[in-house]
């Protein structure tokens, strides 16, 4: 993970405002990045020394660009409404938790419940995701181009998950109306989770969600999709027994 | 929450600086727990000698002149080096039983952190740079270590309940999470001759791993066994005289990162903790698979 890839004559061309977090704090950088008002000139940052610090760039509600020199721990870019968030390094539990809009890539892995009950905008994590990615997930876009974990998808109400690798046990359990798309395979499926047929619609879908994620080489005809069998949705008599 | 890390050397020149790595990578987690934080550091071997860390309320009384008295009393020679509320009995492996039971009635009040060829245990009360600098820790040296702080859950906030708990010769281990079939566990390791201090979860799976090793198990085996035998919520990370490792619970809710290197293994609840070591840049760095074994040996 290289803690800083940019030169420092590059960084001087790209006119971002650099925050270096050796140098400043991290309530100084969200503060800074909080009282961004619309139409602002300061449309590109750049966090250098992060080692692992916890809620980076969280809360940003401008369309600015984020770009995060090394890996992060804790719930970075949460909330995120309308930024362009790229760490150049991995993530730790809860990147981009509760989401509205705007875009987060991580270039490395990230740790657990990723995109957390995001309500909208795209996380795209570039190695793997560990469990519970997209946990709750409420219509927002997640694609991850390795591997996802145990328990991804739980709950999950709306939105897209697609994944170019595998899932761990229990995809999608209990789901809602999320759908899910896994290029690899899948270890198991959660309670009420199937496999569902790749129509037309589902087709431009993940291939619409490729080209975003800048993913290339890839098909959407490798995808197969899951989704709820909205069996769990009303209390089923015949369980009576069982309660 | 509590924070834990473990770092296992591969290269013999960071051995001079395991002590100072170790307790870097501790205070960087210490907003993981600040109710009690804890070291254990394994030392080089000297062939016959064993050591025995003991920890005492009133240090100045129990330990002044305790050389002399359990010397005569083992009839074997005893070094005793004092660190604050600690202290490090040497003696002759084959003394080290005698020494123990001596220990009950030369100072009654006088508690046994671990003993071994090669581990020393330091814990106490309060936040982890106030334990590393009240023992020195930084400047230990040694092959492998672990540590921990500490957000208390099942029991009280005392130097024995802090981490690492040993339970075996040359054997610790620490804890992040909580056991929920922890008292019957105990109950049948009690059966089988297992001996307990407290009334802490973490303890049982101390004696849990010791207690399979005793039966022939190695420690790959035994941390296995955690995984059937153990409910509720852990990564634990476990040290031996030679050895280092690491298993989480198949939910694995509690946090783990690992690294390594051609220098050493690096374990930490976040990557926070693990910033500061050589060539982290470089590392290959991943976070252990839920229920899933990974152990190292010297």
């Amino acid at each position: 993970m290289p803690a800083n890839t940019m030169s420092k004559a590059e960084r001087d061309q790209s006119h971002a405002r650099v925050f270096d977090l050796s140098q400043h704090s991290l309530r100084e950088l969200n503060q800074a990045l909080h009282k961004l008002t619309p139409g602002s000139n300061e449309t590109a940052w750049e966090v250098l020394n992060p080692k692992g610090s916890h809620s980076v760039a969280v809360g940003v509600d401008q369309p600015v660009s984020i770009d995060v020199r090394g890996s992060v721990g804790y719930y970075c870019a949460g909330m995120n409404d309308g930024a362009a968030i790229t760490v150049h390094g991995s993530a730790g539990p809860g990147v981009g938790e509760n989401m509205m809009s705007g875009s987060i890539v991580i270039k490395g892995d990230a740790s657990q419940y990723a995109g957390a009950t995001g309500r909208g905008g795209l996380l795209v994590i570039e190695g793997n995701a560990s469990s519970r990615c997209g946990i709750s997930m409420k219509g927002i876009d997640i694609v991850v181009h390795g591997n996802i974990g145990h328990m991804s998808a739980f709950m999950a109400q709306s939105g897209n998950l697609v994944v170019l690798g595998d899932a761990g046990d229990a995809l999608g359990d209990s789901i809602y109306e999320a759908r899910l798309f896994v290029r690899g395979k899948v270890e198991s499926l959660g309670a009420d989770c199937i496999a569902k047929e790749m129509r037309p619609e589902h087709l431009e879908l993940v291939q619409g969600l490729l080209d975003k994620a800048g993913v290339t080489g890839v098909k959407a005809s490798e995808f197969k999709r899951y989704g709820s069998a909205r069996k769990l949705y009303n209390f089923n008599i015949d369980n009576a027994d069982a309660y | 929450m509590c924070g834990i890390v473990g770092l296992f050397l591969k290269d013999k020149t960071l051995e001079p600086k395991l002590g100072a790595m170790l307790s870097e990578m501790l205070v960087s987690l210490s907003d993981r727990g600040p109710d009690s934080a804890g070291i254990a550091i394994y030392g080089a071997t000297t062939g016959n000698e064993a050591k025995i860390t003991v920890q005492s309320p009133k240090p100045d009384r129990d330990f002044r002149g305790l050389d002399a008295e359990l010397a005569k009393a083992i009839g074997a020679p005893v070094s005793v080096a004092v660190k604050s509320t600690h202290a490090v009995i040497r003696t002759t492996q084959d003394r080290v039983d005698a020494a123990r039971e001596a220990l009950q009635t030369l100072r009654p009040d006088i508690r046994i952190m671990g003993a071994g060829e090669a581990v020393e245990i330091y814990k106490e009360v309060g936040l982890p740079e106030a334990v590393v600098e009240r023992f020195d820790v930084r400047s230990m040296t040694g092959t492998h270590g672990i540590g921990h702080t500490r957000m208390a859950t099942e029991s009280a906030v005392t130097t024995m309940g802090a981490h690492p708990f040993s339970t075996g010769a040359d054997q610790c281990l620490v804890h992040n999470g909580s056991l929920s079939n922890h008292n019957n566990v105990r109950r049948e390791l009690i059966r089988d001759g297992m001996k307990f201090e407290t009334e802490n979860d973490t303890e049982v799976a101390a004696a849990y791993l010791s207690n399979r090793m005793a039966h022939g198990k190695n420690l790959g085996e035994a941390l296995e066994g955690t995984l059937s035998d153990l409910d509720g919520f852990f990564t634990f990370v476990v040290g031996t005289k030679n050895g280092f490792g690491v298993v989480r619970d198949p939910i694995a809710c509690k946090p783990a990162v690992m690294a390594e290197t051609d220098q050493y293994v690096a374990f930490g609840s976040e990557y926070r903790a693990l910033t500061k070591l050589p060539g982290i840049d470089n590392a290959r760095v991943w976070e252990p698979e839920p229920a899933t074994v990974y152990f190292w040996e010297h």
